[in-house]
């Protein structure tokens, strides 16, 4: 298991220390997380280095997850899309199943703790479950200020029940009727994700991908969908091979949706016609195809135009790479413009910015280096911790 | 008295960690960031203005407040994204000044104005404000050496809290470093020399060094 003290060479100089001397204060508290599953990204992917740290540090760490029938998770998956905004279709009988589901849950779990962080959908109506004691925090991990009004209506009167919300970003919030907290998400170093790999291993990764290494690399990891806009990756691309002979590699996962199908048949084609277009599906636990392909490319780019935090602007930052963002979600938050890279509004200007980068090889070296640093700062695991802790000790004291 | 005495309170180093809390108040152009300005608790005032250095990273540029970082950025006004920079937190005597000072600035600039600046593709300005979790760093100073020692080795935080939330939060105006000095220490002139360092418009880390400048010139001195 990975130790808080690893982090030392990671982290910001002093950070591990604040850590442990906030720790010194909430030693032995209850500290128990709820989520819909112990796999995958979003809430998971970070609860699994983050809640051993805890217990590390001597917290009493916990994390119970959730439980339901495939009509649970079928709404849970509705009631998600809604409240980021895409029309879905919510039954009061599909609701009614998903709370009564929540009761059961609510028999079956142990929600004893000093602070109860609730992340996400699928455990949120657990709050009309909560024990007599602790603090009960809802913990949102995407983007809620535009959703639908339907499932906004259904929600928010569990969410108001809760002592405190967490969004990631000031403008994911919603007016609520109790106080909203901001804490970002945060990519762990130490893990295969985002872990050192020397070149040796990044080669035999990538020769295993069939991605040659031949040329300068422009590289958009994410999934094959509409708001990630891969399709206007390769318009962009296309402007940039007229002046630069680079390959783009697009690397991220599909889905059965019909527009991800769409798109992914968009992009095959695309590769078809030109074999310096290199499209990956890859399994969601690709991490370290990924952390290889970050490291190997030249210019990361994350063209979204509908994002969420979209932390794999942080991730190629983290490996020294500068990035081309688009204007969506928490990408502004995490690119500083002209100082680790750029934002865009459009596919000509990615297109302007690759080739300014491309053109002044210098500047890839200082932003990338400059990002780094940006990353190690403030979006590290040990700063998610710190603030998580801060948390614990502001609503608990 | 000298750079050798002993103090019998020792200077114990706290530092901090923020959690920031979102407002409901919200601007997308100039006429409602001041409208909002106005209304929104004095903690907001304070995280806009003398919370922007906890945050502040050297790499980024420069507004030395969210209000000017915004308008610069956002609104691309760079008329008023000047006359905000240019108002030094540090200056006023309490927050509630301080609010009106940026008020003033927000207000003529736009009485000349037939238009009033908008958001068009940038971020929209939300409001916010902080909790300060104290943190003591176990590290204690009770002669000039030890400080000095302790100084160069605390986390930047402790800087913070010791010269900015001290002073416009906790009601301690000389600040807690150049307070212990002449409190404790009774070295009056180096007090004064700290507190008069200009913590506008750099980093943590330039006004830890020159706090440690200014002790080392006291010790060598003193030696």
């Amino acid at each position: 298991m990975i130790a808080v003290d690893d982090y030392r060479r990671v982290a910001p100089p002093g950070a591990v220390d604040i850590i442990l001397r906030l720790a010194e204060h909430v030693r032995g508290r209850r500290f128990l997380h709820v989520s819909g599953g112990r796999f995958g990204g979003g809430a998971a992917e970070i609860l699994q280095p983050l809640v051993p740290m805890l217990s590390d540090l001597g917290i009493d760490a916990a994390w119970e997850i959730t439980g339901g029938d495939p009509g649970f998770y079928a709404t849970t998956t509705a009631l998600r899309a809604a409240l980021t905004g895409t029309e879905r279709a919510l039954t009061d009988e599909a609701l009614d199943h998903y709370v009564e589901m929540n009761r059961v849950n609510g028999k079956k779990l142990n929600l004893e703790a000093d602070l109860v962080l609730v992340h996400d959908i699928q455990p949120a109506t657990l709050i009309e479950h909560r024990p007599g004691e602790g603090r009960w925090v809802w913990r949102c991990h995407f983007d809620a200020s535009r959703p639908s009004r339907r499932a906004w209506a259904f929600l928010r009167p569990y969410i108001n029940q809760y002592d405190a919300a967490v969004f990631s970003l000031p403008k994911f919030a919603r007016r609520l009727g109790i106080p909203k907290y901001v804490i970002a998400p945060s990519i762990d170093p130490l893990s295969d994700k985002n872990r050192e790999l020397s070149p040796r291993e990044v080669t035999t990764i990538l020769r295993g991908l069939g991605v040659p290494q031949d040329k300068p690399l422009l590289l958009q990891v994410g999934p094959f969908t509409p708001g990630e806009d891969p399709v206007g990756v390769v318009d962009g691309y296309r402007l940039v091979k007229k002046y630069y002979n680079v390959r783009l590699v697009l690397a991220g996962t599909g889905d059965a949706e019909r527009e991800s199908v769409e798109t992914l048949a968009e992009l095959r084609e695309a590769a078809h016609t030109d074999p310096d277009i290199v499209i990956l599906e890859l399994p969601p636990d690709a991490h370290l195809q990924i952390n290889a392909l970050q490291r190997a490319a030249t210019i990361v780019v994350q063209k979204s135009v509908h994002e969420g935090f979209g932390l794999g602007a942080a991730e190629a930052m983290w490996k020294g790479k500068p990035v081309v963002g688009g204007f969506a979600g928490g990408l502004p938050q995490q690119i500083v413009y002209d100082v680790t890279g750029y934002t865009v509004h459009s596919v000509e200007g990615a297109a302007f910015r690759i080739r300014h980068l491309l053109n002044n090889p210098e500047l890839i070296a200082r932003m990338g280096a400059a990002g780094r640093e940006h990353v190690r700062r403030s979006f590290l695991i040990t700063r998610h911790l710190t603030d998580y802790m801060a948390l614990l000790i502001h609503l608990t004291r | 008295m000298s750079t050798v005495a002993t103090a019998t309170d020792p200077f114990r180093f706290i530092g901090c960690v923020e959690l920031r809390q979102s407002l409901d108040q919200r601007a997308t152009d100039e006429r409602e960031l001041l409208d909002r300005l106005e209304d929104v608790p004095s903690g907001s005032v304070f995280y806009h203005t003398h919370g922007y250095f906890l945050r502040h990273r050297p790499i980024t540029t420069a507004y030395g407040n969210d209000f000017a970082a915004w308008v610069a950025v956002h609104v691309r006004d760079q008329v008023l994204a000047e006359r905000l920079a240019v108002i030094n937190p540090f200056e006023f005597s309490s927050l509630e000044a301080l609010r009106e000072e940026l008020l003033s600035a927000v207000h003529d600039h736009l009485v000349h104005l037939s238009v009033v600046p908008r958001v068009e593709y940038g971020e929209v300005f939300h409001f916010q404000q902080s909790h300060i979790v104290e943190v003591p760093l176990g590290s204690a100073a009770a002669t000039l050496a030890e400080f000095r020692q302790g100084l160069a080795e605390v986390d930047a935080s402790a800087i913070y809290y010791h010269m900015v939330e001290a002073r416009a939060r906790l009601g301690r105006r000389s600040g807690d470093f150049a307070e212990w000095l002449r409190t404790s220490l009774g070295m009056t002139a180096l007090a004064e020399r700290i507190q008069r360092i200009d913590a506008y418009m750099t980093s943590l880390e330039r006004v830890r060094a020159r706090v440690l400048a200014l002790v080392d010139t006291a010790l060598e001195e003193g030696a």
